[in-house]
């Protein structure tokens, strides 16, 4: 952890000093966007381990996430689907360091695998490296673009201020110039460059939120129900755009989403929370056609079909567990119609199940599918 | 089915609302009045133990449509008729004599509850005020448990005297139907009901409105933009778009064979599990439909002749002239689109 720490400092001072970074950095700014050399496969960029987040201290705590491990690869989309109260959301921020209190990360790592250099713990950074490490390296695409814009600042204010504090010194123009660039790459006309937040319809906002992410090329980008707001036909215009921009500029996603049927046909790979813990993990396709755990089964059952043959559905019995008084053993099992004796004694751990065939690179925690390797 | 299966309860017939904008300066020169046409020329039925999906983009007018068949907004034109008889109030008695018959569920179960009264408060002020309260204690606690169970909030007494926020969101909106039920409605106007809700417990709300339907044969109007849930839930759909429906039909109908291009792009736009690949190079191709652009018009001053042609892609230059009627697609009994693509049937529907 304090190597980690250490090595992560050495990495981001450059970053995080203004005056000498100005003239290695502009040149980045101004230049069209490179496309980056394909992404070589199953290559980590963001590793959580173990995270814990808890809201308040002590006894009273709230666990929303518990013994959370997760790897976003390089230039993947990675889906993570819940209810509300799974604590989907809380992992984000907290892998962030976003989160407000009462939130307290109480646990775990988060390291980060910067594109040249070594890896470190992006919990064990001091303000000052956050603050470089923010945006640039991260960034984040909240859930209500309405309520993410500034409704008295212009467009263009709004989409220079991140570059101008991560790169200070930049001319008015070059800085306008790249503001115009950013609303061009998500498919926003330059002559909006002066529009407010409200002359802008839904969908164009969220289109500015999701340009502004990108304005500093950063390897990760992190999305919180980007589309919740939109209707269908906006949301899939916005999907296509995202999915043209991330073969492009080659980041990498974590999206997060309650709509498992949209994650299913855009994300690589899924992984479902359940009371705070990640249930089951795997590629999309082996997910939909075959998801191991019950609680998948059954959220993937609620979703009504649009072409296909017409099958009654019931959805999950029960309500979604109360993070203050989780059941014993897994969390699902109230609710779980497969059931059986160890469900509510112990917790299932994750791990790859012993019965799937080898090379398989799928993980879930239910006792029907036991796990010789836990994760972690 | 029951025989009295068909019997219109509930009909709208080209209902219109203009919502007024507030005049500037220029307006009041120019002396002109601006106006949003929120809805126009809806003309719809509710029939007894149907249901009938209205689907629409936000901002399409479907939300309107319910709060003028409930009356809380006065209309700008058309008629509505409870049982033929056109009705129209105003508040007062009245208002409550036609709320006893046609009753509201709201999309967000957490704004529509009070938080500081109780569920059995909240459920004995609608038995009271409707009269199913009965003349004694007893009684109304008979009404209580009753109104709970059909809802499938058993056993009743654990939720009676619980507070809103003690209950999860499904829960609530199981009370806030009850407390439609309080009033022993013939009509259910359900607006967005399980579009706030987890997607788990969606389709348990949605099975007990169905199950409702069945067994009080009430005529639910179910308002979404979830078209698949239209499909899975209403016996008829109808499309809405920019104010006015463009699409009707017997819901499996109009899901699997779309005629107006706009429930086309509709459909296409909703996600499909089963084309799945992994990387999404079905959303990377664009679709004609993409070309067309994302936005609704604005209501303020809509495109003239038919309100899709600036976005549709089999747009012809009679569609920015002339407003397409409803014209039958023929494939299926009363399936209709106001679209002239089917001009050359030249039959009028309905």
């Amino acid at each position: 952890m304090s190597e980690l720490a250490s090595e992560s400092s050495a990495r981001s001072r450059p970053l995080g000093e203004p005056a000498g970074s100005t003239a290695t950095r502009a040149p980045d700014v101004e230049a069209a966007p490179v496309p980056l050399p394909t992404p070589r496969r199953r290559e980590p960029v963001l590793e959580i381990r173990n995270l814990n987040v808890d809201y308040g201290l002590g006894e009273n705590a709230v666990h929303a996430v518990r013994e959370v491990h997760l790897t976003l690869h390089r230039g993947e989309v990675l889906g993570l689907a819940g209810e509300s109260g799974s604590g989907k959301s809380t992992l984000a921020y907290g892998a962030t360091r976003l989160l407000p209190p009462p939130g307290v990360i109480s646990g775990g790592q988060v390291v980060y695998h910067p594109r040249d250099g070594e890896p470190y713990d992006v919990l064990a950074l001091s303000p000052r490296e956050l603050r470089a490490f923010r945006w640039a390296e991260t960034s984040i695409v909240f859930q209500g673009a309405m309520n993410s814009l500034n409704p008295v600042h212009k467009i263009s204010q709004q989409l220079t201020d991140v570059i101008r504090a991560h790169t200070p010194g930049l001319s008015r123009q070059a800085l306008r110039d790249r503001a115009r660039e950013l609303l061009g790459l998500v498919g926003i006309a330059a002559d909006r460059l002066d529009a407010y937040p409200h002359q802008l319809s839904g969908g164009m906002r969220q289109r500015v939120m999701i340009g502004m992410a990108l304005a500093l090329e950063p390897q990760v980008v992190i999305m919180d129900e980007p589309t919740t707001a939109l209707d269908v036909v906006m949301q899939r215009q916005i999907l296509r755009q995202l999915v043209g921009l991330r073969e492009r500029l080659g980041f990498s996603v974590l999206f997060i989403t309650h709509d498992l049927s949209l994650l299913v046909e855009f994300a690589d790979r899924i992984a479902i929370m359940y009371g705070g813990r990640i249930v089951e993990e795997a590629p999309s396709a082996a997910l939909y056609r075959d998801s191991l755990h019950p609680y998948s089964h059954g959220l993937l059952n609620s979703f009504p079909a649009l072409r296909g043959e017409k099958r009654d559905l019931t959805g999950i019995p029960g309500s979604p567990p109360d993070l203050r008084s989780m059941p014993t053993g897994c969390s699902f099992n109230p609710r779980c119609p497969k059931a059986f004796d160890p469900c509510d004694k112990h917790l299932p751990p994750l791990g790859p199940p012993s019965a799937s065939p080898a090379g398989s690179v799928r993980t879930v925690a239910c006792w029907l599918h036991p796990t010789t390797a836990p994760v972690g | 089915m029951t025989p009295s299966d068909d019997t219109a309860v509930l009909s709208a017939d080209g209902l219109t609302k203009h919502f007024p904008v507030r005049r500037g300066l220029a307006d009041l020169i120019a002396r002109r009045s601006r106006a949003v046409h929120a809805v126009d020329d809806v003309t719809l039925t509710l029939r007894r133990g149907r249901v009938t999906a209205l689907v629409g983009e936000s901002g399409s007018g479907k939300s309107t449509v319910a709060r003028l068949l409930s009356q809380l907004y006065p209309r700008t034109g058309g008629d509505i008729r409870l049982h033929g008889a056109v009705s129209t109030v105003k508040g007062g008695r009245a208002f409550r004599a036609y709320a006893r018959k046609v009753q509201m569920i709201f999309q967000d179960p957490f704004a529509s509850l009070n938080p500081v009264h109780t569920i059995r408060y909240h459920l004995t002020r609608a038995l009271r005020i409707h009269g199913n309260g009965g003349s004694s204690k007893k009684e109304l606690e008979e009404a209580l448990y009753a109104l709970l169970t059909r809802v499938s909030l058993t056993p009743p007494e654990r939720y009676l005297d619980k507070f809103p926020h003690e209950l999860s969101g499904g829960q609530r909106q199981r009370v806030a139907i009850a407390r439609a039920l309080g009033a022993n409605p013939e009509v259910l106007l359900a607006d967005e009901p399980v579009s706030m809700l987890d997607v788990s417990i969606r389709l348990g709300v949605l099975n007990l409105l169905r199950d409702l339907k069945e067994r009080l044969h009430l005529a639910i109007l179910y308002i979404t933009h979830d078209i698949a849930s239209a499909r899975y839930f209403a016996d008829e759909t109808l499309v809405m778009y920019a104010g006015r429906m463009v699409e009707g039909g017997d819901s499996e109908t109009v899901t699997q064979r779309p005629a107006h291009p706009y429930t086309r792009l509709l459909i296409d736009s909703a996600p499909d599990p089963d084309t799945i690949q992994g990387s999404a190079h079905s959303l990377a191709e664009a679709t004609p439909e993409d070309k067309a652009g994302g936005e609704p018009p604005s209501l303020i001053a809509p495109p003239s002749g038919c309100r899709f042609h600036p976005r549709c892609p089999a747009a012809m230059p009679r569609c920015s002239v002339e407003l397409p009627p409803r014209l039958t697609v023929g494939d299926a009994d009363g399936h209709w689109a106001a679209c002239w693509l089917y001009a050359d049937s030249e039959v009028k529907a309905s």
